[in-house]
């Protein structure tokens, strides 16, 4: 257990330090007893985007003793209109070194740590269970299904939301036996991740939806309130309307994570043209990836290195996750290399069905 | 026949073009297969998304239809 700070084993002790939490020690649901709890509380943040910063804030503001942050990505001058604790000068730095930084400005009582690392099938269940929930900020459905997984293995619960455009999807998995994110959304056979920089999405979605990750967070902790869990909310912002369907818990599903070893979702892809052969490009571990008989991998790096491995006898179609090597690759092999048979397909988006 | 209320989310509307429309069923097909059979023909694209389908705001794939039925399509959102 956490060391409490002084304030709170004898609240007259620092009348200082506990103004800070006045206004919530107020309510008659939290009190003194309640800001110990979320002293006590170590929350682990999965992903510091749009849902992510908002979350995050208002956890460490709100006193959560110890803030777990994990991102492998660093901050990008596109993120700057949603991911609100950055700012200009963050441009380039690991986006949790940068939050790390704020919330410990923000609230010096707390801890926070800071992964610079993605989650991964290695790491997930050992990191999760260090904490006692998980709130997941991530943008995609492999690290989703994964946090899942990870979390019924560990036996913790976590707050999931994610958002498309103008609209957002709010639930609490796994919470004292409940439903899991699998059995709301077993399977699924997405060509893409539709993640807000292909798909765009107005600021404020993340922000509304990141802090009611939190508020699902602060009344886990302060064992307050209806925990929204067999409950999907809708949120639409655009129509200023929101929706709740119930899911029921499927132990067929539950079975099926217990069972086999924690493993990351296959994303299935299917090309539109099943006569062409394609050259990918991109780096091994860009996704989605695509195992088909008719494309050939070579990263950018290693073209040099490998031009036996492209065929000369018939087009080629090249390709790239936005449309930019595939363009550079091609005028490369075509000037360099004399090669007259490659064409430039553009982003893996634009090949696939 | 029978008069079901269908609301549409995310990519899903926008491949149908509307948030929300009424269908007109034979009610002997009157099973969320039947219906979902039903909107894939109208919208084939629909086709090539992943979504959950909820009758009276409930997850139910496998339920029978009745008159005035809201029936809901809820694709997974990634975003964040």
């Amino acid at each position: 257990m956490m060391r409490l700070p002084f304030y709170l084993l004898s609240p007259e002790a620092d009348m200082a330090n506990l103004n800070r939490y006045d206004r919530q020690i107020k309510l008659s649901e939290v009190g003194f007893e309640g800001q110990q709890k979320i002293h006590q509380a170590k929350v682990l943040v999965i992903g510091l985007g749009g849902l992510g910063c908002p979350a995050a804030q208002y956890l460490a503001a709100s006193g959560v003793g110890h803030l777990g942050l994990i991102d492998h990505d660093v901050v990008n001058i596109t993120n700057l209109h949603r991911q609100i604790l950055y700012a200009e000068k963050d441009v380039g730095q690991p986006k949790v070194i940068v939050a790390k930084s704020v919330l410990e400005a923000l609230n010096s009582e707390i801890k926070v740590t800071a992964y610079v690392e993605p989650l991964t099938v290695e790491n997930a269940v050992a990191l999760i269970a260090e904490y006692d929930i998980v709130l997941d900020g991530t943008d995609n459905f492999q690290t989703k299904y994964l946090i899942n997984d990870a979390c019924l293995l560990a036996d913790k619960p976590f707050v999931g939301a994610s958002i498309y455009k103008y609209q957002g999807q709010l639930s609490v998995f796994n919470f004292r036996g409940g439903p899991s994110y699998r059995c709301l959304y077993p399977h699924h056979h997405l060509t893409d991740n539709n993640n807000c920089e292909e798909t765009g999405v107005l600021g404020v979605l993340p922000g509304i939806l990141g802090t009611m990750q939190a508020a699902e967070t602060l009344k886990m902790i302060l064992d307050i309130g209806a925990v929204l869990h067999g409950k999907l909310k809708f949120i639409d912002v655009l129509a200023q309307s929101d929706q709740t369907i119930l899911f029921e818990r499927s132990e067929e599903q539950i079975k099926l994570i217990k069972e086999r070893p924690l493993q990351l979702e296959t994303i299935i892809c299917e090309l539109k043209e099943k006569n062409k052969i394609y050259l990918d490009v991109r780096e091994i571990f860009e996704q989605p990836q695509i195992e088909d008989k008719q494309v050939i991998h070579i990263p950018v790096s290693q073209l040099t290195e490998r031009l036996d491995a492209i065929p000369t006898n018939e087009k080629v179609y090249v390709f790239c996750q936005s449309g930019r090597r595939s363009k550079k690759a091609v005028a490369y092999l075509t000037e360099a290399h004399g090669f007259d048979n490659l064409l430039d397909a553009g982003s893996v988006e634009s090949i696939l069905k | 026949m029978m008069m079901i209320k269908v609301k549409y989310f995310g990519a899903i509307a926008e491949v149908t073009g509307v948030s929300e429309e009424v269908l007109v069923l034979e009610a002997v097909d009157s099973s969320v297969q039947k219906l979902s059979a039903f909107c894939l023909q109208k919208y084939p694209q629909i086709g090539n998304l992943s979504f959950q389908v909820a009758v009276n705001q409930k997850i139910s794939s496998n339920t029978e239809l009745s008159e005035n039925d809201e029936v809901a399509f809820l694709p997974p959102f990634a975003g964040g």
